[in-house]
């Protein structure tokens, strides 16, 4: 910050896609040798503001200069040869090749035009071991862990002569460890005079290591501050622009007795249900309006669990009883049978279909069990999503907006209504609010209450320990793909005494992270 | 005034709209080089003329380019349509050619029936590789592309069985209501794949899995059935083509009915506006692709060009209607003229009016 001259400015920029104005007049400045975080809810255009500056979109008024000279990048490859290189929120890498060639995919070293291979495997060694990971580089990426594949973008980032560093949401999916080793890694490339715009929904993170902060909010700026200017709490009403108190307003409505729920009617049983290779056998019993809580680690076993709830693997040992009677899930169209609901944590690849429309998305589901001979009538599909778009306020409340065009928090609710108008009796979520905004978070939050209020059984995932508590009955605990404890969620109950029990294992965990 | 304006970019936006401007141009061409050539008349109670006759022509393509329509929407490719064809028609020709009387319209519907069936096998063989084993499509289909010839080779003992049967010779040839029965089929075949899925939800099913894959069957489809469903309705629709292509000629070729009939097929698909990648599908805009590439054939005969260089202008008239089409094409288009007339003010304006709404 020493340097009165920013590296980067973009000043009014302005997009617009069909239906949605994403950006209005926005500016940004960066400065070198400087953490900046970029705040807003979803769908505030963080992610759009970050295209545009790198050439993904062109802008449609506005203008962005990098050291004073204005630049319009046509592509990301420009933008990273201009210096401004960008690690996305989803990897956009290539699974099927390997570590090495992924960090040096279109620049790979060569002589004669022949790609010098020994040359480019020193290389990205050389790079991983600047962030202190220590891989097989000439294995393939896909085999990697997800946390491992954003190193590794993050790797290729940094390996560019870099001067604008861009993290979009590059912690989202990182364990406590993995996330204090990219903070490591980000104060050394600072030091080093890089800009890095920091893009995340963790505000603990960005108290740690930004040094000022920009918040958009509904495609506006609302401002740029100084982070030791800008206590938590107002960072918080900047992005959601009204008073946040809905969290906590969710603490009081949440009188989570176990022992009434324990006493009713068991909806899902699971007894000794495993899949080899994939999650160690469990029992777990869900009752009717119990909510719950499922905590680990990344790669513990969580939704390899829960997927055999719904059969979306199928299970190799154990049984599954509904209504206390045995039965056989083969496939998510049994499950569905048994009105269980399933919520994947991946909502782009596991959960919406981007080119259909919210209507479609949400009316998905419920056509599927009716089978394809006996559509849902128009005028009941329209009604069913305009309720469901007004309960969750879907926005753009267009029912015939292609889904992709969504933020990542309203398309979350299109697939949560789409399993809501399928009335479940088990609604498995995972990881239901990864990666979307307060405001959003909330709603899901208060929802699930809502739900499990009126008689619903849900399977709550996430690696949120605050909202795995405040939601939950009881949390099962699942370590190494094992289900090693059920803790009830009582008065005693608090994260700490949670994490201890997730980290039982940690000791011997830490040799085999890599494997 | 305004109106005009509000829907002019509707119109010129539509995606059939340059495919359809297409075909304009190539029927006007047409009609510069030989007059008659729109000219429609009625002999006998039966409509004639070359417009007519581009339409009869198309509807084997027809038949063939909407069930390749559907397996391209579930992310799928149907390389042997070509084969089925020739097998159908071989089938059929060769029971019709043993019998004792070839007019018998009973042993034409038994020819028809075992024709039919033989096809549906050979869908149901195609949609088991791809969607029950797992083997890409285009690996998949290329096995009964080159397996299928052989087949109708064996089938007609590598000989051209001609028939004599009127009934059947009426599938390619004959008329219903002033119109050549050919037409008339295409047209009942085209409406009853639409009724088929946008009537009920099979089209949306189909459009979901060719989307996402493994979304649809976590929201419950039965994204395998679907899929193999689709190779059986273009095997189906193969096989009708098949009579029709040896109906026109009553005879059989094993080698050469429906040579590279896939490919045209694929073509109008995309000319239609369906992705190659699947998902959302136009049965209309395949109807017009089919329509233009059979104008595009037609017109190169009947204005006497070069054999040798037909193709090559074919390929042309298509490159030039994919290129417009194409948003990435048209976007740089755009952008050339937006910088020499200004700035495209009034597109921005719309889009916030539309969020306010």
């Amino acid at each position: 910050m020493s340097d009165p001259n920013p590296v980067l400015t973009m000043t009014a920029i302005s997009k617009f896609f069909p239906g949605v104005r994403a950006l209005d007049g926005v500016d940004l400045r960066l400065f070198p040798g400087e953490v900046h975080a970029l705040m807003g809810e979803n769908g505030a255009g963080k992610s759009t503001l970050i295209k545009v500056l790198t050439g993904v979109y062109g802008h449609d008024a506005g203008s962005i200069t990098l050291d004073g000279e204005p630049v319009a990048f046509s592509g990301p490859m420009q933008a990273t040869e201009a210096g401004v290189s960008t690690v996305y929120q989803e990897v956009n890498l290539c699974p099927n090749l390997s570590v090495a060639e992924n960090i040096f995919i279109g620049r790979q070293p060569r002589r004669l035009g022949a790609v010098r291979w020994r040359d480019m495997r020193r290389r990205a060694s050389a790079v991983l071991a600047r962030l202190n990971l220590d891989l097989d580089v000439g294995e393939l990426l896909g085999s990697q862990s997800l946390a491992v594949q954003q190193m590794v973008a993050i790797a290729r980032a940094v390996d560019v002569q870099a001067r604008v560093l861009i993290l979009d949401e590059p912690t989202s999916s990182l364990d406590a460890d993995e996330v204090k080793q990219l903070m490591r890694i980000m104060r050394q490339l600072r030091d080093e005079g890089i800009a890095i715009v920091f893009v995340t929904h963790f505000l603990d993170q960005v108290y740690e290591i930004a040094d000022r902060i920009t918040v958009l909010r509904n495609g506006r700026l609302v401002g740029e501050y100084p982070t030791a200017e800008l206590p938590q709490l107002a960072l918080v009403e900047k992005m959601i622009g009204k008073e946040l108190d809905a969290l906590e307003r969710l603490d009081e409505a949440a009188g989570r007795d176990l022992a009434a729920v324990e006493a009713g009617t068991p909806v899902v049983e699971a007894t000794d249900l495993g899949k080899s290779g994939s999650v160690e056998p469990f029992s777990l019993t869900i009752h009717r309006g119990e909510v719950v809580g499922m905590a680990g680690l990344l790669g513990s076993g969580r939704t390899e669990a829960a997927r055999l709830f719904f059969g979306a693997d199928r299970a190799d040992r154990g049984q599954l009883a509904v209504d206390g009677r045995p039965v056989t899930i083969r496939g998510p169209v049994a499950a569905i049978e048994h009105d269980i609901a399933f919520c994947s944590e991946n909502r782009r690849t596991e959960g919406l279909v981007g080119e259909l429309s919210v209507r479609e998305n949400i009316i998905l589901a419920l056509q599927a069990a009716r089978g394809w001979l006996r559509p849902v009538p128009r005028r009941r599909q329209d009604e069913l999503v305009r309720r469901y778009i007004d309960a969750l306020s879907i926005r753009p409340n267009d029912p015939e907006m292609p889904v992709r065009n969504l933020s990542g928090g309203n398309q979350q609710k299109v697939v949560l209504a789409r399993w809501l108008i399928t009335e479940p009796r088990l609604l498995i979520l995972d990881e239901p609010t990864r990666g979307i905004d307060v405001g959003a978070k909330a709603e899901i939050q208060r929802l699930v209450v809502q739900l499990s209020d009126g008689g619903m059984a849900v399977l709550f995932i996430s690696a949120e320990l605050d909202e795995v508590l405040r939601l939950s009955h009881k949390v099962a605990v699942m370590r190494d793909r094992q289900l090693v404890t059920e803790l009830a969620n009582d008065d005693d109950l608090d994260a700490d005494r949670v994490m201890r029990v997730i980290a039982g294992g940690a000791e011997q965990k830490d040799g085999t992270r890599h494997e | 005034m305004s109106s005009w304006r509000t829907r002019l970019p509707a119109v010129t936006g539509h995606r059939l709209f340059w495919p359809v401007v297409v075909l304009i141009l190539l029927l006007a061409a047409n009609a510069i080089y030989r007059p008659s050539f729109l000219a429609v008349e009625m002999k006998n109670g039966h409509l004639y003329g070359s417009l007519v006759d581009i339409v009869r022509l198309s509807a084997p393509l027809i038949l063939v380019a909407l069930g390749m329509t559907l397996v391209i929407a579930t992310g799928g490719i149907d390389l042997s349509v070509g084969s089925v064809v020739a097998v159908s028609g071989a089938v059929a020709c060769l029971h019709i050619s043993q019998q004792p009387d070839q007019n018998s319209l009973g042993s034409v519907l038994v020819a028809l029936a075992m024709a039919f069936g033989v096809s549906l096998l050979l869908g149901l063989w195609n949609g088991t590789l791809v969607a029950v084993i797992g083997i890409q499509p285009i690996i998949a289909t290329l096995i009964l592309m080159v397996a299928g010839r052989g087949l109708a080779q064996l089938i007609t003992s590598g000989q051209i069985i001609t028939i004599n049967s009127d009934p059947y010779r009426m599938i390619g040839v004959g008329h219903v209501l002033t119109l050549p029965f050919a037409i008339v089929l295409a047209l009942a075949v085209t409406l009853l794949v639409a009724v088929l899925t946008r009537r009920t939800a099979l089209g949306m099913i189909v459009e979901a899995v060719g989307g996402n894959a493994e979304a649809s069957r976590l929201a419950g489809i039965r994204a395998r059935r679907i899929k193999l469903l689709a190779y059986v309705v273009s095997a189906a629709c193969a096989a009708v083509a098949g009579f029709m292509m040896t109906a026109n000629v009553s005879s059989a070729d094993g080698n050469a009915a429906g040579l590279w009939v896939e490919l045209d097929a694929i073509l109008a698909v995309v000319i239609g506006g369906t992705s190659l990648a699947g998902g959302r599908f136009y049965l209309g805009g395949t109807v017009v692709g089919a329509l233009l590439i059979q104008t595009l054939t037609t017109s190169v005969y009947a204005m006497n060009i070069d054999p040798q260089t037909a193709l090559l202008f074919k390929a042309m008239v298509v490159i030039a209607v994919c290129l417009v089409q194409a948003p990435a094409f048209r976007a740089k288009f755009r952008r050339r003229r937006a910088m020499t007339a200004g700035p495209a003010a009034p597109t921005g304006e719309q889009r916030k009016e539309q969020v306010a709404a």
